[in-house]
């Protein structure tokens, strides 16, 4: 199996789509609870495939173009879910290339066709001698996934991210100098409403690391720099939007500078919570909260992995300090979420202060097993099963992680493994 | 008498580590050059005129190898389609449908 790049689950949290390096969408879905059952309820299993993006050759460039699918995102469902069809629109998108796509389910067939046989053959019209109305019947679920649009030629660095907006008609893409408006009907044209590309390239200070739009205004959205700086902008004041209205940055401390510096502030992902009223970012170290509100620094900072920078050196040399974690909200926004090295993730209760290390591996979980708490040692006191910093593995990272919307539920990809946990004793969210 | 601890915080050792391995290392990491590699990050490039000539060029002579782990082919080596990783037929099924 490929290394999974991205995980997703819709807004009721009933699908989680995945996208992986080959190309490949694969849509778990949820199973609904049945008392018959009840050491299955709520399990994710396939629910469909398709392969999204083929990889392509650019013979006017002689580039090679990878398939590997960066993120998918769900657009919110239009349908009842009562209907003969329900819909489920998914993004998908890699390299430059944004492809919509819909999901639909069909458990019913119509039967009983005048001009058609069973077999959709026409029939000899001498033997039809009465009308009859077809009728619904039902059939074995059947997934159908087609591609709605392709949105291509937008860009010409990599998208790094894609948001849809909550007016649930435009979504934007961002890659390393710009930013577009698009309409999600229209695949010809895009509004382009960031552009930090300098007029020389020598000039080049920061790029654009991710983008997302505000959940409730349809107006504002933030993108975050590889200087660790975070921009917000209103669509209202004018159409490009180079000038922010809020600038976010926390300020240095001139006297720890070190080469490292910035590299290690550059923020791989920014997320609002679901309030709107926070938004988290991570960069290397950290990941911080920062109120909508206050632009001088954040307001709750919180250490990943601290140890690794008596590491920086080693992880500069092996490229892992370039290593683009995700950071995710519960439902709820009191527990925040994100990956780290030997396949270890972090959840920081912000209520309580407390915080976890989780492993998501085949030996340290077992079906339905409780999962124990890790530990990393620094020197000093060793406790047994504590694992110190040499022996991490930074080959195993967790860079892709999801909360569904409403439960205890997470979704973690560890290079080509997915865990899917759940917290049956606290379901309810606090 | 007071002894004043000077401590040296852990990212200066190991810059000052890096400055030792590498001291031909620009001051700034975050300038353009940097930037401008990490916006081309991640292409491949196959130039098929370049590739027939170094064939005619080195008919009698090995063509240099790539290494074996080696993701980006650039500079002198000519990548040949062999370098070029290999592209996993999009019929296999995911594990994850398994």
């Amino acid at each position: 199996a490929d290394i999974i790049s991205t995980v997703e689950f819709n807004h009721t949290g009933e699908l989680l789509a995945t996208g992986d390096k080959g190309g490949r969408v694969v849509i778990f879905q949820r199973e609904p609870e049945s008392k018959n059952e009840p050491y299955n309820q709520g399990e994710y299993n396939v629910y469909s495939t398709f392969q999204s993006h083929e990889p392509e050759f650019d013979y006017l460039k002689s580039l090679e173009i990878e398939e590997k699918i960066n993120k998918i995102k769900w657009l919110p469902q239009q349908n009842a879910a009562h209907s003969l069809l329900s819909t489920n629109v998914v993004f998908s998108f890699k390299d430059k290339t944004i492809k919509l796509w819909k999901i639909t389910e069909r458990d019913k067939r119509p039967e009983g066709y005048n001009l058609k046989d069973e077999e959709g053959k026409l029939k000899d019209l001498s033997t039809v001698t009465s009308l009859q109305v077809p009728v619904l019947k039902p059939m074995d679920l059947m997934v159908e996934v087609t591609p709605r649009r392709i949105f291509a030629n937008g860009h010409t660095y990599h998208v790094n991210s894609i948001s849809v907006n909550s007016d649930c008609e435009t979504y934007m893409s961002a890659d390393d100098l710009r930013i577009n408006l698009w309409h999600l009907a229209i695949t010809d044209r895009s509004f382009n409403i960031v552009d930090i590309k300098p007029a020389n390239m020598e000039d080049l200070t920061e790029v654009i690391t991710a983008s997302e739009f505000h959940p409730h205004h349809c107006n504002l959205f933030v993108y975050s720099s590889s200087k660790g700086s975070l921009r917000l902008c209103d669509m209202r004041a004018s159409a490009l939007c180079d000038k922010h209205s809020k600038l976010y940055e926390e300020p240095e401390d001139p006297s720890n500078r070190s080469f490292f510096s910035e590299i290690i502030s550059s923020v791989s992902d920014v997320k609002f919570s679901h309030s709107g009223r926070y938004m988290l970012t991570r960069d290397y170290l950290t990941v911080k909260v920062w109120d909508l509100n206050m632009e001088t620094k954040p307001v709750e900072t919180y250490q990943v992995h601290d140890y690794l920078r008596s590491k920086l050196c080693s992880l500069y040399e092996n490229d892992c300090i370039f290593d683009k974690f995700e950071c995710a909200w519960n439902g709820s926004d009191s527990v925040i979420m994100t990956g780290a090295y030997n396949n270890f993730f972090r959840m920081f209760d912000r209520n309580t202060k407390r915080d976890v290390t989780l492993e998501a591996s085949r030996e340290s979980s077992k079906p339905r097993a409780i999962l124990k708490p890790r530990r990393v040692c620094v020197g000093g006191k060793r406790r047994k099963d504590d694992i110190s910093v040499d022996s991490l593995d930074f080959t195993k990272k967790i860079l892709h992680t999801a909360w569904h919307p409403t439960e205890n539920i997470i979704a973690i990809a560890a290079t080509n493994n997915l865990y899917i946990f759940q917290d049956k004793v606290n379901s309810e969210m606090h | 008498q007071e002894m004043e601890d000077k401590v040296i915080s852990p990212e200066k050792v190991e810059e000052a580590k890096l400055k030792a391995r590498y001291p031909h290392l620009g001051q700034k990491p975050g300038g353009s050059d940097f930037l401008r590699k990490r916006l081309q990050k991640g292409q491949k490039y196959f130039d098929s005129g370049d590739y027939n000539m170094a064939k005619a060029k080195m008919k009698n002579k090995q063509l240099p190898a790539a290494a074996p782990d080696k993701t980006e082919v650039t500079g002198d080596h000519i990548p040949t389609p062999q370098d070029l990783p290999q592209r996993k037929p999009s019929l296999v099924a995911s594990k994850l449908a398994g």
